[in-house]
């Protein structure tokens, strides 16, 4: 190892840097160094205007609906009362902490609650929007789906302002986009059912994927009879109807969020199979694989290390379109009433109602144009991430 | 042959430059060049790849992707008329008519769709109005003049059916279907094997000949051009650096850079051949058979027999050569000796038998055995740095050393095969196709193998780095006694690093013996029909070698 060294370079010190103009040593310091290729897809996104800023949106819509509580809820987001300050948000009082009667929790939409904090010069601040996707709303003057309340006249307001004393109807309970048959805020459920559908078609895209790669990269790698086995039991489980099995579970479970999701799962990883299967299958002839096993390298290195990052490729390209359409499908679900249990805050269920209840626009209008906003952000960041991927683009 | 030079004149080039245009910015291909072709004349377009010879070719023919490449100068007159001048429907009417062309993989030349009859058909009927009884005529009349064997017969086959000669052949008759002028051939050999080039070259020197045709050549193989070639036009960067007779600018190069493509040709000067030394590697009636499985319940209803019954022994310090045409088993062979392939057969390596371990029992012996592939493009994981690509074997078969001693080899194996050990942090894209080959050695050598399989490692390279690579393989053969298995089909440089030769053939070995004796004595008709395509350029009788 020495001698051969020696044999050829007269002394060990490297040459001067400055023939070497582009060589550089990677960052230390970065968090995540990444490789040229890599960097020029970076650049081919950035260079999407649409859907970069699609993906700045969204990721706004999304981090905001994260904090939904503490934009849309009936608790209040801080108490003054009596010099001392409370953050119902986060924890429970109970009435008798504020002067009340009973043990029970305080419900600071009470006006006698409020007028016990106001006599002892507290102060309440709400949230922007003072409701949850399950508060009921009080003192309407219409019945309920109750409209937005800036379209409502004074004389519809009048019965309910005069007994309460009140001077007009921008002094009752504000609801920017009025209320559901169950007089629940829109906007409250929107947040709520926005951030429900997201979350649940991301697990959904990030758990059936990797079960989706990984059974893939098994077939294709090795091919032969775990291949053609794989393959006639995925042809097979495909062919069972998903909805009867959704039906059929629901009858014996409670429709959680997460028995939905494990069932959605059982179906929805053989997306991918096909894909990454192809890909490994292609794979696993190049010279450089070829290479590494003569090398000896252990065939789930060469899986991991080399044949995985190709296969990636594709599936980039098909993962946004893979979210869209899963986050359509806990949408649909609630549409057609199989999805999350009534009174939870969801798209679909608002869809619903908008159907039911056509003398009452706002209810389908919002429904319509967050979902058509959603998955066209969705869509816009999925051709700006598949032309980021485009070989021809990155390598032309 | 140069005889009224206004009257003779076919194509006249003048001042002609390509700039292509890529993501705002523009590179020039072709750089104002400007050369003559005369009736009946062969003008040959030479130089690596990447210096504009096809670009050239190409755009005579208007063929290059425009708008996004473009003339920032010059004239193309064919026939005293300026091609770049002229509207998209004249030149369709010039290109098949007067100038057609043909290209390096007939493969894709071809419509893989559509049998041999109706591609020619499709041609005499766009250009000469020619159908039915009378077009079929002239199909077998072209298919005769371009030696396909049986041509009624041929008529019905798909691309496919036909071997690469053949179809290299049918491109031709393509070519002649409407008696062009001028005949562009873009490396129309270098994707056949050393026979099928000899007869092809032939065949189109034949034509030419009697059809009257001029030829523009294109190709990177030196040999080629003197035994084809009139007037000669070495280019590099995009500039024509010489110009003139080809027996002039052989004999008497004057530009420095023909000079080092006259003096590329790698010098026999192999490593001794040492009967006396310990046997490295020795395979006994090694069979690697392929099955054929027909039917419903896939039985096996014969074999393909890549390798057939092949014996051979590697002794320390040699160069086994292996060669043959393509799809003779020599690559086969070398996969199966390192055990990436099944086979039925002995393999002894440094005394342990090794046929029939499996894939954990052969980790410790593969330190000792390495391979270095054809491709430098394809052998090397693009999205891994090449201190990464290095040190994968390290990982393995060394996994206890410090992240020190790790890259005091990487940079170790760096400066062995002459690449600047800085670079070890750059991808492969970057570097140029023979320092990735440099890479792929480095690869190899890290580990400090004894034996070294290499599978064509010079054939996807330009001439001048050909050179430089055998160069270093064998400047590292000689430091560190390395053995080698060298398959290739490229005798010149078979014949500079082998000291002992095995000549395959459908599997088989047709002859073997010591490098010097076989190169001045060949026994076989094989063998010499393979020489003398390979050194000189020249058929064989029929029957020898495949058509």
């Amino acid at each position: 190892m020495d001698d051969r060294t020696s044999l050829k370079e007269p002394a060990l010190p490297a040459p001067s840097r400055s023939d070497l103009p582009a060589a550089e040593p990677p960052a230390a310091k970065k968090w995540i160094t990444l490789s040229p290729i890599n960097q020029r897809r970076l650049q081919n996104f950035k260079a999407n205007r649409r859907g970069y800023y699609a993906l700045w949106v969204f990721l706004a819509l999304f981090v905001a609906s994260l904090g939904s509580e503490l934009i849309a809820n009936d608790q209040p987001l801080m108490v003054r009362y009596d010099g001392g300050y409370y953050f119902p948000i986060f924890k429970t009082y109970t009435e008798t902490t504020f002067g009340g009667e009973f043990e029970t929790a305080a419900d600071y939409r009470d006006p006698y609650l409020q007028k016990q904090i106001a006599e002892k010069d507290g102060r309440i601040t709400w949230a922007p929007i003072p409701y949850s996707y399950n508060t009921h709303k009080l003192d309407s003057p219409t019945p309920f789906p109750s409209k937005p309340t800036w379209l409502l006249t004074e004389k519809e307001c009048e019965p309910i302002v005069q007994k309460k004393g009140l001077t007009g109807c921008r002094d009752l309970e504000y609801n920017w986009l009025g209320t559901d048959d169950q007089g629940f805020d829109v906007v409250a459920r929107l947040l709520y059912g926005f951030r429900v559908s997201v979350l649940f078609g991301l697990i959904l895209t990030i758990v059936s994927s990797v079960i989706g790669v990984a059974a893939g990269a098994v077939q294709g790698y090795f091919g032969g009879w775990i291949d053609l086995l794989f393959q006639r039991f995925i042809e097979i489980w495909t062919s069972v109807p998903e909805l009867y099995v959704l039906l059929i579970v629901a009858s014996v479970f409670d429709r959680t969020f997460f028995i939905l999701l494990g069932i959605l799962l059982l179906f929805s990883w053989v997306r991918l199979v096909g894909l990454v299967r192809a890909e490994f299958l292609r794979g696993r002839n190049f010279e450089y694989i070829q290479a590494a096993r003569a090398l000896g390298v252990r065939n789930r290195t060469i899986m991991f290390r080399h044949l995985l990052p190709n296969a990636m490729v594709a599936t980039m390209t098909f993962m946004p379109f893979i979210i869209s359409s899963s986050v359509m499908t806990l949408t649909a679900l609630d549409f057609l009433g199989f999805g999350l249990p009534a009174g939870s805050a969801s798209l679909g269920e608002l869809l619903k109602q908008g159907k039911s209840n056509i003398q009452a626009p706002w209810l389908g209008m919002a429904g319509f144009f967050t979902v058509a906003i959603m998955l066209s952000l969705l869509i816009f960041i999925g051709e700006a991430v598949r032309d980021a991927f485009d070989p021809r683009k990155t390598f032309g | 042959m140069i005889m009224d030079a206004t009257t003779n004149m076919l194509l006249e080039v003048r001042d002609l430059s390509v700039a292509f245009r890529q993501g705002g910015r523009e590179s020039l291909a072709v750089d104002r060049i400007s050369f003559d072709l005369r009736k009946g004349e062969t003008v040959a377009l030479v130089g690596e790849s990447g210096s504009g010879k096809s670009v050239t070719a190409l755009s005579v023919m208007k063929l290059l992707p425009y708008p996004a490449a473009r003339h920032p100068s010059g004239t193309i007159r064919f026939n005293g008329q300026d091609l770049l001048a002229m509207t998209p429907e004249q030149i369709r009417h010039v290109r098949g008519n007067d100038i057609t062309i043909i290209f390096q993989e007939p493969m894709t030349s071809l419509n893989p769709l559509h049998t041999i009859e109706k591609q020619i058909a499709e041609i005499l009927l766009l250009h000469k109005g020619l159908a039915g009884l009378e077009a079929r005529n002239r199909i077998l009349e072209l298919l005769t003049q371009v030696g396909i064997p049986d041509p009624a017969g041929r008529l019905q086959s798909y691309p496919h059916q036909l071997s690469g000669g053949q179809r290299q052949r049918v491109m031709i008759a393509m070519a002649l279907a409407n008696e062009p002028d001028l005949l562009i051939a873009d490396e129309p050999t270098t994707a056949l094997d050393v026979t099928v080039q000899a007869q092809i070259l032939k065949l189109l020197k034949d034509i030419q000949v009697r059809l009257g045709m001029a030829m523009l050549f294109i190709t990177h193989d030196l040999g080629i051009v003197r035994k084809l070639a009139d007037t000669v036009c070495v280019m590099k960067d995009g500039k024509i650096v010489e110009h003139g007779p080809v027996e002039r600018v052989f004999t008497a190069p004057e530009h420095p850079y023909t000079r080092d493509l006259l003096a590329a040709e790698p010098k026999p000067d192999p490593a001794p051949s040492q009967p006396d030394a310990q046997v490295v590697l020795k395979a006994d009636d090694l069979k690697v058979w392929f099955p054929i499985r027909r039917g419903l319940l896939r039985r096996t209803v014969g074999h393909i027999k890549a390798v057939d019954g092949v014996t051979i022994a590697v002794r320390k310090g040699e160069t086994l050569g292996v060669v043959g045409e393509s799809g003779s088993g020599k690559t086969t062979l070398g996969l199966a000796i390192l055990r990436l392939i099944s086979s039925q057969g002995a393999i002894v390596f440094l005394g342990n038998t090794i046929a029939g371990l499996k894939f954990e029992a052969m980790r410790p012996f593969r330190r000792n055995m390495q391979i270095v592939f054809q491709d430098p493009y394809g052998s090397l994981s693009p999205r891994m740095s090449v201190s990464d690509v290095i040190e994968e074997g390290l990982w393995v078969h060394h996994p206890k050393l410090s992240a020190a001693e790790r890259e005091a080899r990487v940079v170790g194996a760096l400066r062995d095969v002459g690449l600047e050990p800085e670079w070890r942090f750059r991808y492969p894209h970057e570097f140029s196709g023979g320092q990735r080959q440099r890479v792929a050695i480095a690869r190899a050598v890290v580990l400090e193998p004894t034996f070294v399989v290499l599978d064509e490692p010079t054939s996807a390279l330009d001439m001048l780095i050909q050179a430089q690579i055998v160069e270093l393989l064998r400047d590292l053969q000689k430091r560190r006694s390395l053995t080698y298995l060298f398959i290739s089909h490229d005798l010149r440089v078979v014949a500079a690093l082998a000291s002992h030769l095995v000549v395959m053939r459908y599997g088989k070995v047709v002859e073997e013996g010591p490098a010097s004796d076989l190169f001045a004595n060949p026994k076989s008709d094989y063998t010499r029909a393979l020489f003398a395509a390979a050194f000189n350029l020249e058929t064989a009788p029929e029957g020898v070698v495949a058509q």
